[in-house]
């Protein structure tokens, strides 16, 4: 609800003396209503407020609408914003949805009691059904409701005429938004009521502040890096992988959800004959990009088994599958790693420090989902430290490069000359190659079609 | 003073100390770092699919690793596996309980799983031996609602919960395993860290923490927001956490220097944001808000420079596919819709 305070703030601002809103006087009928807007008045001060554009004030002033902070003096039960000169007035603070919410079955009896003293017939249909239905749910105060809208009206008939209406226009916004009438969305429709912000599930005793301690005590003793490294490395990771992003950079040969053409899948699924360059050069990027793909797995494998070193990489995947494999499973695959792996004369032997190899062996006589992980980290930074560099300057994987697949654009158009949109937005490097490029080959045809 | 006191008083001046580690490593800002970059351009992207089929409020959808089948819940009481590509419903499944507030799934693509006001995380086999869509386990133990859901494999999961704890399960015996507790307020959202080791939770306490699956404990406490985190993600290489809250902010908390290192707010955004995707290079943070709209912000920039507006109320959950291609946002107006 703190966007509430948010847009009260907005409202506030609006009607500030010096840099709020221009109000004048508005004819309704015969009676002039002081202190109003138009639409456009609204729209033009909060592009100028936020240096929005116009569709996003519109939304905004849209938004003010719907939760009752402006209220329209045509057409009241119309509750959008118009860009023009509708007039609209500012909703008293006494009916902001923050004072008042939520409001009681009570009060709305109260006011549809009034409706219908006021004037026969003024009820509306889906009003009468809620008149009736609180008649009979709560009939037991209901000569309270009667006298309440009894002295209501009185009050309200001794003021000067503006003024009631004023009021009334008020108080019906406030219903219109708080009792929809049925089919109109309903804005103050929050789901799941959330408890407290702190919740009292959790005593705050002696052992919760014991255990906020201790983890205070680690978290406090962990080595930090300095922001400018932190920040420098955020920056070369989106560079490396912007060509990889097709909502940024697109994708060859065209985008699935645009051209309806699965080429691109096609392409990618998890096993080909030939995989396309970018794919290849991202296992370049970093070890665990070669070791998540399939085939960069299958070709790293080739490439240790030329090396005599393949049998880490089994051993590493074996890890992988005790980690998040079937629990019941685990202690016969623990076996088998052990059989094959770590035991002295093992068929295919890891070369793990004694460290590590003695705390695995005794983890083993207990086996756990987790007993093999300091051995698989050994042979994971193992691989990563020296294999993969020169995996990477291997003729293996700079002929892979070489001979990956860079596919063609599609070109299938229905008209031709019209060019098919390949991205959301292109860079402003890429546009402006691409307009040269378009220039040379649509020649003069002016019904050249999708535009960036 | 008594023990207790004594206890708050140590616990609030570890606080105060960690406080000050970090500003020790604060040696640049967002500005100077990202000085030399440019602004991404105007992002425009239209709806290419609107998959049609739920009949009241959608309130989580969540991807296949294959990029075309997601799975949505609504409060219908209907978990629907679309087919993106072709809008193609592949499963509807019925469920027990329609108070629905989560669901995901598994990498295998071979499980879905759900949640909500029943204070359970069902788990469903898509790939049944006769074909029929079944519930495979029903995880209880949560006092409170569950909020969210994600699988780390076929055997385990992790879920969030209104009653202010984490639980990590083994599903083949249906058992808790790990109890992560030490949020004060209800737990609204997790995202489990790229290599499974982590993951980090946000709650109604204002903060996100980042837990340690295998050690069960809370490895770091982020807090800076001023109100109810509900959206949380991680930065692609999994060096980051990006929060989204009913602050109207989205905040990215670095891991490695232990600290909010970018905000992204305008003062003309006042609603909560529902929801959260990086872009695949992370150079694009996708939120959806309670006003309808979804804003696209430049991650190194704090800039927005693109915004989806296509729903007709609040956008409850975003998406971006593996591969990257596409995003999908579902909303209160029991529609998905799919951008690129």
């Amino acid at each position: 609800m703190s966007c509430f305070r948010k847009m009260e703030k907005v409202i506030v601002a609006m009607q500030d003396p010096d840099m709020g809103m221009k109000m004048r006087n508005q004819r309704l009928l015969i009676t002039v209503i002081p202190h109003a807007m138009t639409g456009q008045d609204v729209i033009t001060w909060l592009i100028q407020k936020y240096h929005i554009c116009e569709e996003e004030a519109l939304h905004l002033g849209e938004m003010l609408v719907r939760y009752g902070y402006i209220y329209p003096l045509k057409e009241p039960r119309c509750l959008v914003l118009r860009p023009d000169e509708s007039p609209y007035r500012f909703q008293t603070p006494y009916f902001w949805t923050s004072t008042r919410w939520p409001p009681t079955e009570l009060d709305y009896a109260i006011y549809l009691a009034k409706k219908n003293i006021r004037k026969q017939g003024e009820l509306m249909e889906y009003e009468k059904e809620r008149y009736s239905l609180l008649h009979k749910r709560i009939n037991h105060t209901w000569d309270f409701v009667v006298m309440q809208a009894r002295e209501q009206l009185r009050a309200s008939k001794q003021r000067r005429k503006a003024d009631r209406i004023v009021l009334e226009c008020q108080e019906q916004a406030y219903w219109l938004i708080n009792r929809p009438p049925p089919g109109v969305q309903n804005m103050l429709d929050w789901a799941l009521e959330r408890p407290n912000n702190f919740s009292t599930r959790v005593p705050l005793n002696s052992d919760y502040y014991k255990s906020e301690i201790e983890t205070s005590r680690r978290a406090l003793g962990r080595n930090r890096v300095k922001s400018s490294v932190c920040l420098e490395g955020f920056i070369k990771y989106s560079e490396q992988y912007q060509n990889h992003d097709p909502i940024m950079q697109g994708c060859l040969p065209s985008n699935p959800w645009i051209s309806d053409d699965i080429a691109y899948w096609t392409m990618n699924s998890e096993i080909v004959p030939v995989p396309t360059r970018l794919r290849v050069e991202r296992w370049s990027f970093r070890f665990m990009e070669l070791l998540s793909d399939t085939m960069g797995r299958r070709e790293f494998m080739t490439y240790l088994e030329k090396e005599f070193s393949a049998e880490n990489l089994h051993f590493w995947q074996a890890c992988e599958e005790i980690r998040h494999g079937e629990s019941s499973k685990i202690v016969e695959k623990v076996e088998d790693v052990y059989k094959n792996f770590l035991a002295p004369g093992a068929a295919r032997w890891v070369n793990i420090d004694s460290k590590t190899m003695d705390k695995t062996l005794e983890g083993i006589k207990r086996p756990h989902r987790f007993v093999m992980d300091d051995a698989q980290m050994h042979i994971y930074f193992l691989m990563k430290k020296d294999s993969y560099p020169r995996y990477l300057k291997s003729d293996l994987y700079k002929n892979m490069l070489a001979k990956a697949v860079v596919p063609q654009e599609t070109k299938k158009s229905v008209f031709p000359f019209m060019r098919r949109q390949r991205h959301s937005s292109p860079s402003p490097a890429q546009a402006s190659a691409q307009a040269a490029e378009e220039d040379g080959r649509a020649g003069t045809n002016s019904a050249a079609g999708s535009h960036f | 003073m008594g023990e207790m006191e004594q206890l708050r008083k140590e616990a609030e001046s570890l606080k105060d100390q960690i406080t000050a580690a970090r500003k020790a490593v604060q040696d640049s800002t967002l500005q100077e770092a990202a000085a030399g970059i440019t602004v991404v351009g105007r992002i425009q992207m239209k709806t290419r699919k609107t998959l049609r089929g739920h009949l009241a409020k959608i309130y989580a959808m969540h991807w296949s690793t294959d990029s075309k089948l997601c799975v949505s819940a609504s409060q219908d009481g209907k978990l629907i596996v679309w087919d993106s590509v072709t809008t193609n419903k592949v499963n509807a499944i019925p469920l027990k309980s329609s108070w629905v507030m989560t669901c995901a799934y598994a990498p295998s693509g071979n499980l879905v799983a759900c949640g909500g006001l029943d204070n359970m995380c069902s788990i469903y086999n898509l790939k049944g031996k006769d074909g029929n869509v079944k519930v495979m386990r029903e995880l209880a133990a949560h006092t409170g609602y569950l909020s969210c859901c994600r699988f780390i494999s076929d055997t385990e999961i992790i879920t969030s919960s209104g009653d202010c704890t984490c639980i990590l399960w083994d599903i083949e015996t249906g058992t808790q395993k790990t109890v992560f507790a030490g949020h004060q307020g209800d737990c609204m959202s997790l995202a489990v860290a790229p290599d499974f080791k982590f993951f980090i939770s946000g709650a109604c306490d204002f903060t996100a923490k980042l837990w340690d699956i295998r050690e069960g404990t809370c490895r770091q406490t982020f807090g800076g927001h001023e109100s109810d985190v509900n959206a949380i993600g991680f930065f692609p290489n999994g060096n980051a956490v990006i929060t989204g809250s009913d602050d109207a902010t989205c905040k990215l908390f670095d891991l490695r220097a232990d600290q909010e290192l970018i905000t992204y707010q305008d003062s003309s955004i006042m609603c909560g944001v529902t929801s959260l995707a990086p872009s695949l290079s992370g150079r694009l943070i996708l939120a959806g808000y309670d006003d309808f709209n979804v804003n696209i912000w430049d991650m190194l920039k704090a800039e927005r420079v693109g915004v989806l507006a296509g729903h007709d109320n609040r956008v409850s959950c975003i998406g971006v596919s593996a591969d990257g291609m596409a995003c999908c946002t579902g909303s209160w107006d029991s529609f998905l819709k799919i951008w690129n």
